[in-house]
């Protein structure tokens, strides 16, 4: 491998179209005689549809149908959710495959969330779709709602499903209960805390689109659809709700506005759009409004947490125990139970060695959007937690939080570390991550700060957030073993024209990461070529057979490491064929800068081009090799990776106001080998953004009927320019043994520890005020109400 | 309604619906997608476009408003294949990730710089207050910018 291109902060190839305004988003495609749709949704948290009139919709101009439920019976199932809890007994809505259901796609006879879809009008125009939208008049019966776990749980409670007793998904554990109660018993420390990380919107700016295409010649249908999994949704769509061959369905994703973990579950329009085209024999638009995203797409974080720490006076935490509720909203999200399960629930040890642990995590069904993944989802609900708790743990023994972080981190030679809740991290350095935070932030420094800010009136507060994040899902056997219905391997196609150009196909998605820049470096770097030689093809079903989709941060560290091993066995090929044509034996032969030589024999050389063109020809091989270059791989790690990192936030805030300002932010993480820092780094300052968001601002919120305070971006905050400091960043570089290229997940992991850092610097701000502990967001009314709650 | 308008330095006559915003008639009718529509509220800031010699939100405007007016979008912003010094400054400091929000940034960016050739980091970021952005965190947009100013002078 050469080192210059894998490495190198090369410049995104895809930006400059999208600078000029020519990249072309699901909703900006055009079709032929391409007609829209709309949806009519639930107007109540929880209500009875006591009858759907669409007589005068469907008077409208230029409507064409108007489809709810009943017509749609027979011929569409229902979603189905693919991430079961794994190990627990589970209950869900019925599918006739005998799997999860995850619902209906239009509403039968209930709507479970505001925003639920009840009917469909398809018109010559949006406008006209959406006019139509409003005339069709649905009867209901309001019921009784619950919009949070407790309510649900509660005796007597609405329920929601019938199927799903007590609104009970699953009560999922993971640890030992017995000796973690055991060691909490005998602790000369126990410290406890109640925290609510509230459920936010992911917002990416794109709206979800979908186009559904039909050709009756060959009966085939074609889906553009904002994917991040499009042979997943291929696979779901055509086998468990349209019920159609899977040969018979190509998914196609068009650049992507950015998804955060939200474009890889499967929607009602997506199977919609592909009915309608074929009923109506014209291809069916459906884009979504920001509304209709709002009350909609899958929603993130939402679990009411209670943790206790236990730990010795001198600083060695000795039992840690979380009990969380998550609220999976009305439907389980195609993959929703999952992420609120095992990926917060293993996580809750963090960075630390602690010999005594239990998580459980009810998950719970109730009457608002359906959860599923936000950027560092379950891993940044764990970590805020659990750093929240071992603040008040430092607090409460006198001792400086970032010692008592260093003396709890697993240390190097404990590597591999399995934390007893079924995570075993692969490599790292926790604490060396977390010194360089310190030195970067000047930590010894920072008392200075507050005395200095005291004086100005201003109350300082310093946080710490250290976390290690599971990343690259996964080994496929694991994630079985996890309740994952599918695989988690991913593939990689590298083929090599006559001419000595790369044509490289991988089965992930970008949703904004620079794939074709950072994975042609990959390639090229093991070629030996020049990265401009290689082009990336992704996202279209019928040019890459299959693939996982982009999620959990695996795209680079599972996808990456196929398309490395696939050229690593193009250049033992040439190797062979070379040796072949140079009359010497293949261990004789070189291969460096794009040139396969013999050391000692002058002249005696081939290209990487002569190659190419060789094996194009097929003349002469070696006996027994087949003709071309073209390779397919599927990588299938052995198991996961965990990247790691240590935030640090400094804040201000005004006594009197409650305003708040981050004066300092310090992140360094270590994803192993970075293979564009341009690029990682990118990625990194937008997930710091994405994280401060929560801390500082967003929330959604449902009145107690299941309405959604929050639908739009005039209630709904997310941070502007103005809102986000600068960040003081670096990295370290620990490889992961657990793939070829050392790699590990970087596009979520800097989201993981952002609430945690802020959330503990507030609250050391305001330990001076009276104040214990304060739950996200941090506006200003919030710490301002505290402040004078504190004072009484 | 009939109005008649430049966009991109191309003359547009066209019946339009008093109803119809600049955005969709720029997106619909004109088939310039780069404007795009990223929320209901005029919060997003994914419509902007020039209007004469200041920026403003497109799904703020009816169509029938621009009667007359010049219209640039982020597709007449330069010529064939070519960036201008902002947008090279962007793609240098990888200041698009997923590119939704990108044309709406660049337009209002270009006002800001039409109308201060120097402008601070507060100013910048004042600049894009009304562009949000979901995957940068805004910090390689500021570099940009000031990467452009610095290269400029």
């Amino acid at each position: 491998m050469t080192t210059e291109t894998f490495g190198a902060g090369l410049k995104d190839r895809d930006v400059p179209a999208m600078l000029r305004g020519d990249t072309t988003f699901t909703s900006d495609l055009r079709l032929p005689g391409m007609l829209h749709m709309e949806f009519v949704r639930s107007e109540h948290g929880h209500a009875r549809i006591d009858g759907i009139d669409t007589a005068e919709a469907r008077r409208m101009p230029g409507v064409v149908t108007v489809v709810t439920s009943e017509d749609l019976a027979g011929k569409l199932m229902p979603m189905p959710c693919i991430w079961i809890p794994g190990g627990v007994e589970s209950h869900f809505p019925p599918h006739p495959y005998g799997v999860p259901g995850a619902g209906p796609v239009l509403a039968e006879g209930v709507v479970r969330f505001i925003g639920e879809p009840v009917a469909a009008v398809v018109a010559e125009t949006a406008e006209q779709a959406r006019a139509a939208a409003r005339k069709v008049a649905v009867a209901y019966t309001p019921l009784a709602a619950v919009t949070t776990p407790r309510q649900a749980l509660a005796e007597g409670a609405p329920q929601l499903h019938e199927a799903v007793p007590g609104n009970l998904n699953a009560l999922w554990t993971c640890g030992d209960a017995e000796r973690t109660d055991a060691a909490i018993a005998e602790a000369e420390v126990v410290v406890e805390l109640d925290l609510y990380n509230q459920r936010t919107i992911n917002n990416p700016m794109e709206p979800r689109a979908a186009i559904g295409d039909y050709d009756p010649v060959k009966d085939e249908y074609t889906l553009y659809a904002t994917t991040q999994s499009p042979h997943n949704h291929r696979f779901l769509l055509s086998a468990l709700v349209l019920g159609i061959p899977f040969n018979k369905l190509r998914v196609i994703a068009p650049p992507i506005g950015g998804s955060f973990g939200t474009k890889g579950y499967l929607y009602p329009d997506m199977p919609l759009v592909l009915l309608l085209a074929r009923t109506l024999g014209r291809p069916v638009r459906w884009a979504d409004t920001r509304e209709g995203l709002m009350r909609s797409t899958v929603q993130g974080r939402d679990h009411l947490q209670h943790v206790t720490l236990a730990g010795t006076r001198d600083g060695r935490i000795t039992a840690l125990r979380c009990t969380s509720y998550a609220n999976l909203g009305a439907y389980p999200s195609t993959i929703g139970p999952g992420v609120a399960t095992a990926l917060m629930g293993r996580s809750v040890t963090g960075p630390y060695a602690i010999p005594n642990a239990f998580c459980e995590v009810h998950a719970v069904f109730t009457n608002t959007v359906p959860l599923g993944a936000q950027r560092g989802s379950g891993r940044a609900e764990a970590t805020t937690i659990t750093e929240r708790v071992l603040d008040l743990y430092a607090k409460e023994i006198g001792a400086d939080p970032a010692e008592v972080r260093l003396r709890n981190m697993v240390p190097p030679d404990r590597f591999p570390y399995e934390n007893g809740l079924g995570w075993t991290y692969d490599s790292g350095d926790y604490a060396a991550a977390l010194r360089r935070a310190l030195e970067l932030a000047d930590y010894s420094k920072l008392e200075v700060l507050r005395r200095e800010a005291r004086e100005r009136g201003k109350l300082l507060g310093v946080g710490i957030g250290s976390f290690v994040a599971i990343c690259g899902v996964g080994p496929s056997t694991r994630m079985q073993a996890e309740g994952m219905l599918g695989g988690t391997w991913e593939s990689a196609n590298v083929r090599v024209h006559p001419n000595g150009e790369v044509a490289a196909t991988i089965g992930s998605t970008s949703t904004g990461q620079s794939h074709t820049t950072t994975f042609a470096q990959i390639v090229a770097s093991e070629l030996g070529i020049d990265p401009s030689a290689v082009t990336i093809f992704q996202a279209d079903t019928q040019k890459a057979p299959y693939g996982q989709g982009t999620y959990g941060s695996r795209s680079y560290s599972v996808g990456g490491p196929a398309l490395a091993l696939a050229a690593r066995q193009v250049i033992a090929k040439m190797r062979t064929a070379a040796a072949h044509f140079l009359g010497v034996p293949e261990d004789q032969v070189e291969y460096a800068d794009g040139t396969f030589s013999v050391p000692g024999r002058e002249g005696a050389s081939k290209t990487f081009q002569d190659m190419a063109m060789a094996l194009w020809y097929g003349w002469s091989l070696p006996p027994g090799m087949e003709p071309t270059l073209d390779v397919t791989t599927f990588f299938d790690p052995p198991d996961f990776n965990y990247p790691y990192g240590s935030h640090l936030a400094v804040v201000e805030i005004d006594e009197t106001t409650g305003e708040l300002e981050i004066v300092r932010y310090v992140a360094v993480h270590d994803v192993g080998p970075v293979g564009n820092p341009l690029v990682v780094n990118g990625q990194f300052e937008g997930s710091i953004a994405h994280g401060l968001g929560q801390a500082l601002m967003e929330r959604a919120r449902y009145d107690e009927t299941g309405a959604l305070l929050t639908a739009d971006l005039t209630t709904y905050a997310m941070p502007r320019a103005h809102d986000i400091p600068r960040f003081v960043m670096d990295t370290t570089e620990t490889p992961s043994p657990h793939n070829p290229l050392g790699v590990k997940g970087a596009g979520e992991i800097a989201t993981v520890p952002v609430t945690a850092a802020v959330a503990n610097a507030v609250c050391d701000a305001l330990r001076e005020a009276g104040v214990r502990h304060l739950d996200m967001p941090y506006t200003p009314e919030k710490i301002w109400r505290a402040i004078r709650e504190a004072k009484g | 309604m009939r109005i008649t308008l430049t966009v991109n330095g191309d003359r547009v006559e066209q019946d339009v619906p008093p109803n119809v915003l600049l955005v969709d008639l720029l997106r619909d009718t004109c088939d310039l997608t780069g404007a795009k529509v990223g929320c209901d509220t005029g919060q997003c800031g994914t419509c902007v476009v020039r209007l004469g010699d200041r920026s403003v939100k497109s799904c703020q405007m009816l169509a029938v408003q621009a009667d007359g007016a010049e219209v640039t979008t982020v597709e007449g912003l330069s010529g064939d294949g070519e960036l201008t010094p902002l947008q090279e400054a962007l793609w240098e400091e990888h200041g698009a990730q997923c590119g939704f929000c990108v044309p709406g940034m660049v337009m209002s960016l270009t006002d800001l710089l039409e109308h201060d050739s120097a402008p601070d980091e507060q100013a910048i970021r004042a600049g894009i207050a009304g562009n949000l952005c979901r995957c940068t965190g805004y910090g390689a947009v500021v570099r940009a910018v000031q990467k452009a100013v610095k290269d400029k002078s």
